[in-house]
């Protein structure tokens, strides 16, 4: 096949992929969007095997069969509540693959003196660099997000200098590679910095701030790619990896607008240290908690004209989605208005509550956008707080001195009544006292979240 | 096409593609961030292609040989892992639950006027 044919070829992939993301921007036809970009991946697939200079055909179809049965195998058995650490694993594979990819450029390029171009060596040395911290930097996220490693931030005094003295040690290999040299060590160097730093980066990192992380890795492996596009002069990869890239920072800058935290301040603000001092200081004191019994909500429910779920993480950790849909069908059926209002950091990476939620089958009209949902609070009954804190806390609004202040959060202390369903009084992912509990209008109703909805569901049945 | 001409117009290609990139993901609604970035995700594992061509070509010696097939298994594991956990997302998202079907789980005998 010659190369123009390959390359045209390559055109139609870049194509599909474009589809791929433009469906995506209509729910109905977006599953139909990603049959067509892995329509296009197997094309480009086929048209590499194609090319005259690919002679080892059975180790790479025996490299594919390894990789891609364990990605089917995974993908298919992954629960929906645990999509993030499967992302950040395919993230980081992603990541790996391109470093790796480099690694064997330069060793083959390298021994044959003077050869390495200068656009190259640089494209080789980003590619290697990027890839490699995506790499690491996924795993610690992965291991954090699957609970094998704590998911509190992980500090010690000059961190940032030995993160920076890291870093500055991988680049300066890279540097050296780029300016001409052919030292195999060199890459050792540069890949063994940048897995390093790509581990002290994202261990300072609370769990809270996952969804940053993740859209930012995201970005990193796209860049990697897209190097590597360059490494070897191939279009498709420059494409596909700068689509990927652009998505990633865009969802990085968006995730962090809704904490209202700059990128800096997630990467190097290690929050969740800062938190328990601020904690004292929030203004709860002299306040009383009402708790409620499961049968006085349930009366509250049923009698209610419109009721607003706010989902956060705890619901789906306590696996009670399906029960709340259960529940708002049933509410439903009484001629109660439900809807779900999301925010944006709800769950653990971006737009995560809103997969949850479809997977209990709850109709994705009914999920409603932060945006769409605050103006709808001053007009409704009740609101079920199931398992969120930090995005419903007044302090964001109210307190200066609180370290979510400024964050956008849902206004749901505009509603007539605001049940919260909490395990107990204990504060949330972040650590932070909410005022909300201690508000007249709400009421608590303490245990588990899926054992209240359960009863919940009975009680209103008996109505 | 001499070698700087070809950069300048990878480079052009990369400029753009960065464009229609935050053109096209911007229309993308919340809803649908998560499966977004597994679909990127999936769109990513296209360092196979690389990853192919190096252990295509690269086969004077073993630590080459390693590398690249490392590198084909990750990013397979990428691509497959990928575009199958976005389908499964995708399937979910419905418009409306199938008029009665959904209502199986709590109440599938209840008469129907």
């Amino acid at each position: 096949m010659s190369r123009t044919t390959t390359d045209l070829l390559y055109l139609v992939t870049i194509v599909t992929f474009v589809l791929a993301l433009a469906f995506l921007s209509r729910p109905d036809k977006a599953r139909i969007g990603n049959w067509i970009g892995a329509a296009g991946m197997l094309l480009a697939i086929a048209v590499t095997f194609a090319q005259s200079s690919i002679m080892s055909y059975w180790e790479i179809v025996l490299g594919m069969a390894i990789g891609g049965g364990f990605g089917a195998v995974a993908a298919r058995r992954v629960k929906m509540t645990a999509m993030p650490q499967m992302v950040a694993l395919f993230n980081g594979v992603g990541g790996g693959a391109a470093a790796l990819v480099s690694w064997a450029e330069f060793h083959r390029q390298a021994p044959m003196a003077g050869s390495l171009k200068v656009d190259i060596g640089i494209a080789i040395m980003l590619s290697a660099l990027i890839g490699a911290i995506s790499f690491a930097g996924s795993m610690v996220a992965f291991a954090k997000l699957q609970e094998l490693i704590q998911g509190r931030p992980i500090t010690y005094p000059g961190q940032q200098v030995v993160n920076a003295l890291v870093l500055g040690g991988g680049l300066a290999a890279g540097i050296a590679i780029a300016a001409g040299g052919e030292e195999q060590w060199l890459m050792w160097v540069l890949l063994a910095c940048a897995a390093a730093f790509g581990v002290l980066f994202v261990l300072p990192i609370g769990g809270a701030d996952m969804p940053v992380v993740i859209s930012l890795l995201n970005a990193f492996t796209g860049l990697a790619a897209a190097a590597t596009g360059f490494e070897l002069e191939n279009n498709v990869l420059i494409v596909a990896g700068m689509l990927v890239g652009a998505s990633g920072t865009l969802l990085t800058l968006m995730m962090s607008r809704a904490m209202n935290r700059s990128i800096t301040n997630v990467l190097f603000g290690a929050f969740g240290q800062v938190t328990a001092a601020a904690a004292a200081s929030a203004d709860t004191d002299g306040g009383t908690v009402r708790s409620a019994t499961a049968e006085d909500v349930a009366v509250m429910l049923a009698y209610a004209h419109k009721v607003v779920v706010v989902p956060g993480y705890g619901l789906a950790v306590a696996q009670a989605q399906h029960d709340v849909r259960q529940l708002a069908d049933l509410l439903e059926e009484k001629g109660v208005e439900v809807t779900y209002a999301i925010h944006p950091v709800a769950g653990r990476m971006p737009g995560h509550m809103n997969v949850l939620l479809a997977e209990a089958n709850v109709p994705y009209p009914q999920l409603k956008e932060m945006d769409e949902a605050n103006p709808e609070f001053t007009r409704t009954d009740v609101v079920l707080v199931v398992g969120a804190n930090d995005v419903v806390n007044p302090d964001a609004r109210n307190n200066q001195g609180s370290p979510i202040y400024g964050m956008p959060i849902l206004n749901v202390d505009q509603a007539q009544t605001v049940v919260v369903l909490k395990r107990s009084m204990s504060p949330g992912f972040a650590g932070i006292e909410n005022p909300l509990f201690f508000n007249p209008k709400t009421v608590m109703l303490f245990g588990d979240a899926k054992d209240s909805i359960t009863t919940l569901i009975g009680d209103v049945k008996g109505l | 096409m001499s070698h700087s001409q070809l950069l300048v117009f990878e480079l052009t290609i990369l400029v753009l593609a960065i464009f229609l990139g935050f053109e096209v993901i911007s229309k993308v609604p919340t809803l649908l961030h998560t499966p977004l970035m597994s679909g990127t995700n999936a769109i990513h594992g296209i360092v196979i292609v690389g990853a192919m061509v190096v252990m295509g070509h690269g086969h004077k010696d073993t630590l080459t040989w390693v590398i690249g097939f490392a590198a084909v298994i990750l990013a397979s594991a990428n691509v497959v892992g990928g575009f199958v956990v976005t389908d499964r997302m995708l399937e979910m998202f419905k418009r409306r639950r199938p008029e009665r079907a959904a209502k199986d789980d709590d109440q599938s005998t209840s008469p129907k006027p």
